[in-house]
């Protein structure tokens, strides 16, 4: 990769790996089946519904291969995921409708 | 059965209830392959990103900052940035997995990325009467389609290099994979409420760099969930162990 040595990029590497690892570890590691206080259990019970939708939000409304603009297959084929995961209680569904529909709509535009 | 069939058991149904994934970590582990190749990386420059690190979209967000000549250091916060949430993912496994031996634990720290921890924490709360064994048997099933899948498909990516094209709308496959775990998870109000805070919330701290926008979007969206079961007065699901 042009502007970082060998050395550079493996440090990169090993410091990202390191503190990701760290990141994942720290409560398995440090609380093991110590119990958490109630409001604090109330609060992880949302995580996956919390956190999922934010990382996922500007990946729909500002995908990279639009440049800032809204696109209708990232929109329709979310929506389509959302619809069908959400009534067939199914990943598999999901993931199927959202691309057909991503594909179908980017195939038409 | 014995324990020892009720853990293979589990270890299976885990492998199974994860499978649909695979063609997630397939496609988006090629990518990361071809993405990085193309980048001027070698193989086991590309190969290091996906064993050491296996989180891509920091992965990802780490390689684009790269090729703008971004400043280590912002190469760094801002792909740290993105798996902060594992933190949370961390925790949350905890009263589930946390009385496991340390070097399960330290395992399933490895592996503890969005897919395999969303499903296990969907299976743990629907399933309250699993085993300690049962719980650590069924993470590491999940694991099977996604981790060995991640490594194998960077590696297909990084041979194949730049002869694939990019426009097999590989680009939709993070999105929906992440919606398909979302979507059949909205089992209770509180949930849709939190969902939905979620998604306004990162529209309104999307001007902030590097991915910053993602926390406190995630912890209000969180803080909403709780606040709107705390006010229907119920416990949706009480995890194992949980104090009454």
């Amino acid at each position: 990769m042009t502007g970082w040595s060998a050395g550079e990029i493996w440090f990169i590497i090993a410091a990202l790996g390191l503190a990701t690892y760290v990141i994942r570890f720290s409560f398995l590691g440090l609380i093991g089946d110590r119990a958490l206080p109630e409001w604090l259990l109330r609060h992880l019970r949302y995580t996956p519904v919390a956190i999922l939708p934010a990382l996922v939000t500007p990946l729909v409304v500002w995908p990279a291969t639009a440049d800032g603009a809204l696109s209708p297959p990232h929109l329709a084929g979310a929506v389509a995921a959302m619809g069908i995961g959400y009534w067939r209680k199914s990943p598999i569904w999901a993931v199927v409708a959202g691309m057909g529909a991503f594909l179908v709509v980017r195939a038409v535009m | 059965m014995t324990p020892d069939t009720t853990t293979r058991t589990a270890f299976w149904r885990g492998a199974r209830d994860c499978g649909p994934f695979l063609f997630v970590a397939g496609p988006f582990g090629m990518l990361f392959g071809v993405v990085g190749t193309e980048a001027g990386l070698n193989i086991a420059e590309v190969m290091g990103f996906s064993v050491v690190i296996i989180a891509g979209a920091s992965q990802f967000a780490a390689l684009q900052l790269m090729s703008e000549q971004a400043p280590t250091v912002i190469v760094l916060l801002s792909a740290i940035a993105v798996n902060l949430r594992m933190a949370m993912y961390s925790a949350s496994l905890a009263p589930h997995v946390g009385g496991a031996p340390l070097w399960q634990r330290a395992l399933i720290g490895y592996m503890n990325v969005d897919q395999t921890y969303a499903v296990s924490v969907l299976k743990y709360e629907a399933t309250p009467q699993m085993t300690l064994s049962e719980r650590v048997a069924y993470f590491f099933g999940t694991c099977l389609p996604i981790v060995p899948i991640w490594y194998a498909a960077t590696l297909v990516g990084a041979l194949l290099g730049q002869s694939i094209p990019t426009e097999w709308g590989l680009e939709f496959a993070v999105p929906v994979t992440f919606i398909a775990m979302i979507a059949p998870a909205l089992r209770t109000p509180a949930h849709i409420a939190a969902a939905g805070a979620s998604i306004i919330l990162a529209l309104a701290f999307a001007g902030l760099p590097y991915n910053l926008g993602l926390m406190p979007a995630g912890i209000g969206a969180m803080i909403v969930g709780a606040e709107v079961e705390r006010r229907m007065g119920r416990s949706f699901t009480q995890p194992p162990g949980a104090p009454k």
